[in-house]
């Protein structure tokens, strides 16, 4: 089936209607840099370090790794209010876990399935949550979280407590009716919410512009009149100027918006994909041209971070993920009476 | 020859309404599409239209009449060259003309004849199978000795029930709403959340669109984020849009964040077959719902359990499916008048003691067994009738305790045998009771076929007393 390739430029649809200003990218310091260069260098060396167990047959099932797109999940998260907003997202969920500082010990340990994971060792890869971070999984079913996002943000309303929802979802959920769902609703309630389309361009083997009639997937709001932002999602200084801009405008009570984040992995879908569908020219192009680690990295030395500054966090970073594993390798898995446990809060 | 007006049937299980309005008077003439008078069911007030064209001759009803029966003539239309006593006399022909002494069911279960006045006429009525169900729902059980002697009772429909719940926990917690289709300005598809719009705002009754999958999404997540929702769905057959969030959702997330992530949520709607509305709109999710850990299931029977459950549902930590029953809705029953009347979850309740043989039932069911048992105490056996009231978790020891006693065990279900409430209750009496057993457990269900239309197969396909009757001759041994 001929199919025009996905290239045509991201203009912002022509409309009479209110809209967000463009995005401009974020003014970071040089100590702002340096946290975001930590947090992303922490995914990274933490989902290598997945995948490594994974091989060696600590971690089982489902994995799936977040190299690639690091600099979404930590240019969107560093913008909110961690007292009040709120974040879902789906199975590859490892990375947002991390950018909101949650111990890399009991993440690895969960995927590890032991008693000290942050599940329990009852959830795993796909399964995580922190209701203290106000971090709301970690779901395996692909689009269920956008639902369900939209009922965080309707209690945000609902509470009039000032959040606002952040929910992550992939270019393959993007095509689930419940997505479209929601977005009806939270428009027509004008909820507090922030759609994040994750385009990494594949739902497992498949490309965006086989799957998607529109394949721009920011403009897929138009027709419930949520406004939507294309973002490079490689580059964190603009994903954080567009949550910023996302914010102001869901804060000011205008309901939805729906920011497209570009981005790419590097790894296959799982664990157990071998990724046919791509050639490794292609992948070695995105690593090579528009890393969101070696972006920042340049961005530091400009600020005059030498070269044994950078090796001196990249040290301190191996030694906090081989902790996790160690930690994670070494726990015991939970008690054979934790079968029974949680199934229920309640006893009847 | 005039043509008789009668009062219409406006909803499958109306039985008779009050003619509210008429909107013409006698001497108009009126055209098909007129607008002739407003006729209120349980539910709602309905327009009555002309079919025919004419004259009115006579309006035989007069407005503001309660308990017209569907059928009754209500007034008659003159066709061109007829007189108004032409009309008159065929009227009263007519009347002659019916048979006298029809019988039919009132509310309170007794046989009564019929008045064969212009008031209460024979009306005319298929004989389905859900009118078997809705006329055995008549049946009360004993009152439940948990209820303090003494208690002022008061008569509720299983419908004022549901909705008197509802309200006394959004009064109580804040952080109770209700969402779905129809539930705020229609004031509900079958008119349970009446009211409720006008006593909470739109801020906690919440109209949402057609959209199952999403607003069961958007329900669970709030739970998550800390409210309690109770969402209603028009009829748990399109639940199964929404089963995704119910199950993955709902049911599963304490589980797999190790206690993290509650999820208190009620979904509630009506379940099972109704009247006459084909195979999509009739089926007992029941047993569905009952085999996921991590749901709690709730299917209760009159209007005092409706209400005492659903409160504990409401204020329950965990996820509950609710399962109602359409045709139980204007059943009224006797309701203990209390402040706060909320039942325990997953305890049974014996409605009829008895020794000879046990009946398990729940919802809509437990008519058929009550008036089944009856039948049988005619015959010199003395049955015991169990609600099960919560489907998960199942009281066994109820009802193994009941089998102890009675050593044979029928279980009626009004839904499909195939991986039944029955077929579960079989299993755990063999594997538990089995010494106690005298006689194999025998399942009187539906038949195992999509629910037909026509009134004759309709009534073939679905549980009625008969049925129970012949299933518990065959574990007594009795002929």
């Amino acid at each position: 089936m001929a199919k025009s390739p996905a290239a045509r430029p991201a203009e912002p649809p022509l409309s009479n209607r209110e809209r967000p200003a463009e995005p401009k990218p974020f003014e970071a310091n040089k100590d702002q840099l340096l946290d975001f260069y930590k947090q992303m260098l922490l995914i990274r060396r933490f989902e290598e370090k997945a995948g490594q167990l994974y091989g060696l047959g600590f971690i089982g099932g489902f994995c799936h790794l977040y190299i690639g797109q690091e600099a979404v999940a930590v240019g969107l998260q560093s913008a909110l209010n961690g007292d009040t907003d709120s974040v879902i997202t789906g199975y590859r969920d490892h990375g947002h876990m991390l950018a909101y500082g949650i111990d890399p010990k009991i993440i690895m340990a969960e995927l590890t399935g032991r008693a000290a994971g942050i599940s329990k060792g009852k959830g795993g890869s796909m399964h995580m949550f922190s209701t203290e971070h106000k971090f709301y999984g970690g779901h395996g079913i692909v689009g269920a979280q956008v639902s369900l996002g939209t009922g965080l943000a309707f209690k945000h309303k609902y509470s009039a407590d000032g959040g606002v929802c952040l929910a992550y979802f992939g270019d393959g959920a993007a095509n689930q009716g419940q997505v479209y769902e929601s977005f009806n609703m939270a428009e027509l309630w004008k909820l507090p919410i922030i759609f994040v389309i994750e385009n990494n361009q594949y739902a497992m083997g498949t490309s965006v512009n086989r799957a998607s009639s529109e394949d721009q997937l920011y403009r897929r709001g138009e027709s419930f009149r949520i406004p939507g932002i294309q973002v490079d999602g490689m580059d964190v200084l603009a994903c954080r100027g567009a949550a910023e801009e996302a914010l102001a405008w869901v804060r000011a009570g205008k309901g939805p918006v729906i920011l497209e984040m570009k981005t790419y992995r590097y790894r296959g879908h799982s664990m157990s994909d071998p990724a046919k569908y791509r050639s490794r020219e292609e992948v070695q192009a995105v690593r090579d041209k528009s890393d969101p680690i070696e972006h920042v990295k340049k961005l530091l030395e400009g600020h005059g971070v030498g070269e044994a500054d950078l090796k001196s966090i990249e040290q301190e970073i191996r030694k906090v993920v081989n902790e996790a594993a160690d930690f994670a390798e070494s726990t015991p898995e939970p008690e054979a009476g934790e079968l029974y446990t949680d199934v229920l809060v309640e006893s009847y | 020859m005039a043509i008789e007006i009668k009062m219409p049937a406006l909803s499958p299980t109306m039985e008779e309404g009050t003619l509210a309005k008429w909107l013409v008077k006698e001497g108009d003439v009126v055209k098909s599409g007129d607008i002739m008078a407003e006729i209120e069911t349980d539910k709602a007030t309905m327009e009555f239209e002309a079919v025919d064209e004419g004259t009115i001759g006579k309006l035989v009803v007069a407005e503001g009449t309660d308990n017209v029966k569907v059928g009754t003539v209500i007034a008659t239309l003159l066709e061109d060259g007829e007189s108004a006593a032409d009309a008159a006399a065929a009227h009263a022909a007519t009347k002659d003309d019916r048979p006298k002494g029809d019988a039919t069911a009132d509310e309170s279960g007794k046989t009564v004849d019929t008045v064969e006045d212009s008031a209460h006429p024979a009306q005319e009525k298929v004989d389905t199978g859900a009118r078997q169900l809705f006329e055995a729902a008549a049946h009360e059980g004993r009152t439940d000795p948990a209820i303090p002697e003494g208690t002022e009772m008061v008569k509720l429909t299983v419908r004022e029930a549901l909705r008197d719940a509802m309200a006394e926990e959004m009064r109580a917690d804040d952080r109770v709403f209700v969402m779905g289709e129809e539930v705020a300005q229609y004031q509900g598809a079958y008119k349970v959340t009446q009211g409720l719009l006008d006593e909470f705002g739109d801020r906690r009754v919440i109209d949402t669109p057609i959209t199952e999958y999403g607003f069961a999404g958007v329900g669970t997540g709030a739970a998550m984020g800390g409210l309690r929702p109770i969402v209603e769905f028009m009829t748990f057959n399109f639940a199964m849009q929404a089963i995704d969030h119910i199950i993955n959702s709902a049911a599963k997330t304490n589980y797999m964040s190790g206690g993290q992530m509650r999820c208190p949520i009620v979904f509630r709607g009506p379940n099972g077959a109704a009247s006459r509305v084909g195979a999509q709109h009739s089926q007992n999710y029941g047993p569905w719902y009952a085999s996921v850990p991590g749901l709690i299931v709730i299917a209760p029977y009159d209007a005092a359990d409706a209400k005492g459950l659903l409160k504990a549902a409401i204020r329950s930590e965990d996820p509950v499916v609710f399962l109602e029953n359409e045709l139980m809705y204007g059943r009224s029953f006797e309701v203990p008048k209390m402040d706060d009347y909320v039942l325990p979850i997953g305890k049974a309740r014996i409605m009829k003691p008895g020794k000879d043989v046990t009946l398990v039932s729940y919802s809509i069911g437990v008519g058929i067994a009550l008036e089944a048992a009856e039948t049988l105490a005619g015959e010199g056996i003395d049955a015991e009738v169990i609600d099960l009231r919560t489907l998960r978790p199942l009281d066994k020891q109820t009802v193994l305790k009941s089998l102890a006693k009675t050593n044979r065990i029928v279980v009626v279900e009004e839904g499909w045998p195939t991986c039944s409430i029955a077929s579960e209750i079989a299993a755990f009496v063999m594997e538990e009771g089995f010494d106690d057993l005298d006689a194999p457990v025998l399942r009187v269900t539906d038949e195992d076929v999509p629910l037909p239309y026509a009134a004759n197969l309709e009534k073939k396909a679905l549980i009625n007393a008969d049925k129970v009757v012949a299933a518990v001759k065959k574990v007594t041994y009795r002929k």
